[in-house]
């Protein structure tokens, strides 16, 4: 905090007012909303509820379709992460070392920062069309009898594929900026040291860019849990048979389309509390980076 | 520094090979988009635009039946634009308040507000989004700039934003301003609010294109076809694509995809320099 501080009295509320009035409506209501619906039970008809304590998460937590969910979430962010971070750790590496047209491959593969998840899931939508898509066409010509309408091996395929690389250019713009604030001096003396690209990066580059990565695996799991809606619900809408359907998608469908508010809310309760965990987790690491 | 003719040629093709594959998606879609629903339904995508580029853009952008709604995507994008602006402008200000007072006051409730600032970080929107939508709907707010706007500037980002970079400033700015006289309201529009142009720059172009790309919350909100943005928009013409027996209309699709592709992605190439400075140094 400063050393210097003002000592007022109503200004310092004058200003946080507007945000904490925000928040107060269109946050933390709605958020003891959830909390208190996911002990509630509606009858089908949504006429009169009762409060039935923990049933709602026993219900959520017991059944099928909410841990395939899960299970998928996990697999599908954990995937999504490592393959997007992996991809785009190659190319900013090499983006760096590049010295004619530095500029115009970074601009060339940055610029996907600004696609919408939604416009993303479209045009694999489009690439993968049965009627027309050519990825579709070339994967099949393969061989490969690839169907991701019936086969959930297939269709997850599709959404990490999309979710991959809409996250391209998020990661290789902090990647690139990671490795030019690496000292020349630094990169001078492992080239003399080592003349190896290879062994350079992973003796020298890769462990000095270490606190990027872990920042960037925070991000890309939160990226992967919440941002893949938006793909999701314009390329396979959870299908086949809910099997692509995170647990974002699933407060969706259950909530609004099935209109089981209890249950959805349950679900809601039980993503603060991952989302809590992960924050946290987040939140400790860079506050110590913050003391290096 | 030393670099064989075989690292230079590869990193050379592995980076043209890395922009092929963001770039190609979108190619492909532009170009189909400039043919005739006859010629797609029956070719397949196209590599090469085509003729029809003037008349698939004009149809979309004034003539309402081409998005199959009551709305053409010119009023798509107004929307957009506004929701953006909005965004960007509403998050912009009240963040930068809300850290001033945090970061330059003492005050008797600074550690329980700043704790519920921090609690908007832990529940991301689409995690309480049916309670959401209920109190916007009991507010009588559905359908309505403001409440589409306000419950996505809820979140505390920016917050964190601006109090990262107000606690860089040095301390002697505001014991000269003091000894100079000034007040609390005065420090901050005349020394404060200027000093952090570049910083609300970034940050403005960021939340930007947040706003400009937000798709669940919209989504729910909108049920009038005058409020869509164009993001939603497409998503109704892309589900509306296989109805009534006709062939369906993926140029126009298309076409609505690149429009609502080209402003956010400007505005992020355009103001490349300020964008990245503001992504990586805000988000650390």
């Amino acid at each position: 905090m400063k050393r210097v501080q003002f000592e007022h009295s109503a200004v310092p509320y004058l200003f946080v007012a507007p945000q904490i009035l925000i928040i107060s409506i269109f946050f933390l209501w709605p958020a003891a909303q959830a909390l208190y619906q996911s002990f509630l039970l509606e009858d089908a008809f949504g006429m009169s509820s009762q409060f039935v304590w923990f049933r709602n998460f026993e219900d959520v937590l017991s059944s099928s379709s909410w841990s395939r969910s899960a299970i998928f979430t996990v697999v599908f962010s954990v995937l999504v992460s490592v393959l997007s971070i992996a991809i785009s750790l190659f190319l900013a590496v090499r983006a760096d070392e590049v010295i004619r047209g530095a500029k115009s491959y970074k601009t060339l593969l940055m610029w996907g920062y600004a696609i919408a998840p939604p416009v993303a899931g479209l045009l694999g939508n489009m690439l993968f069309n049965p009627l027309m898509g050519d990825l579709y066409f070339a994967f099949n010509s393969f061989g490969f009898e690839f169907n991701h309408i019936e086969n959930a091996n297939d269709a997850a395929f599709v959404v990490i594929l999309i979710a991959v690389w809409k996250q391209v250019s998020v990661n290789f713009i902090f990647f690139l900026s990671g490795l030019q604030g690496i000292p020349k001096s630094v990169q001078e003396a492992a080239t003399l040291d080592c003349k190896s690209p290879e062994r350079r990066f992973w003796t020298i580059t890769f462990p000095l860019l270490a606190p990027t990565t872990f920042f960037l695996l925070v991000i890309n799991l939160t990226y992967a849990f919440f941002e893949t809606f938006g793909i999701i619900d314009v390329s396979t809408k959870g299908a086949p048979g809910g099997s692509t359907a995170t647990l974002v998608y699933k407060v969706y469908v259950d909530g609004f389309l099935g209109a089981d508010m209890g249950g959805s809310a349950a679900q809601s309760v039980l993503l603060m509390i991952m989302v809590s965990i992960l924050t946290v987790f987040q939140f400790r690491f860079i506050e110590r980076k913050v003391h290096y | 520094m030393y670099q064989s003719k075989w690292r230079i040629f590869t990193n050379h093709a592995i980076l043209i090979l890395g922009a092929l594959f963001m770039i190609m998606p979108v190619w492909i879609a532009f170009s189909s988009s400039s043919y005739t629903p006859e010629y797609i339904f029956q070719n397949g995508l196209q590599f090469w635009p085509g003729a029809h580029f003037f008349d698939n853009y004009g149809a979309i952008l004034f003539d309402p039946s081409a998005t199959k709604g009551r709305v053409t995507a010119l009023e798509m994008l107004f929307n957009s634009m506004v929701l953006g602006l909005g965004f960007a402008i509403g998050k912009v200000i009240i963040s930068m308040m809300a850290a001033y007072a945090i970061v330059y006051f003492r005050f008797k409730l600074a550690v329980p507000i700043f704790w519920v600032i921090f609690s908007t970080l832990l529940l991301p929107l689409e995690v309480r989004i049916v309670p959401s939508y209920e109190v916007v709907a009991g507010l009588g707010l559905l359908n309505t700039y403001t409440g589409l706007i306000l419950p996505l500037i809820a979140s505390a980002t920016g917050t964190f934003f601006f109090r990262q970079f107000y606690r860089s400033v040095p301390d002697e700015l505001l014991e000269a301003a003091r000894l100079d006289g000034a007040g609390p309201i005065r420090f901050f529009i005349d020394i404060l609010v200027p000093l952090s142009v570049t910083m609300i720059a970034a940050i403005f172009i960021i939340m930007f294109v947040v706003g400009w790309n937000q798709y669940l919350w919209p989504l729910l909100m909108t049920t009038d076809d005058q409020l869509y943005t164009i993001v939603i928009g497409i998503k109704q013409v892309y589900n509306s694509l296989y109805e009534g027996g006709q062939i369906p209309q993926f140029p126009k699709a298309f076409a609505l995809t690149i429009m609502a592709t080209i402003p956010p992605v400007l505005v992020v190439v355009v103001f490349q320099r300020m964008f990245v400075k503001g992504l990586v140094e805000t988000e650390k």
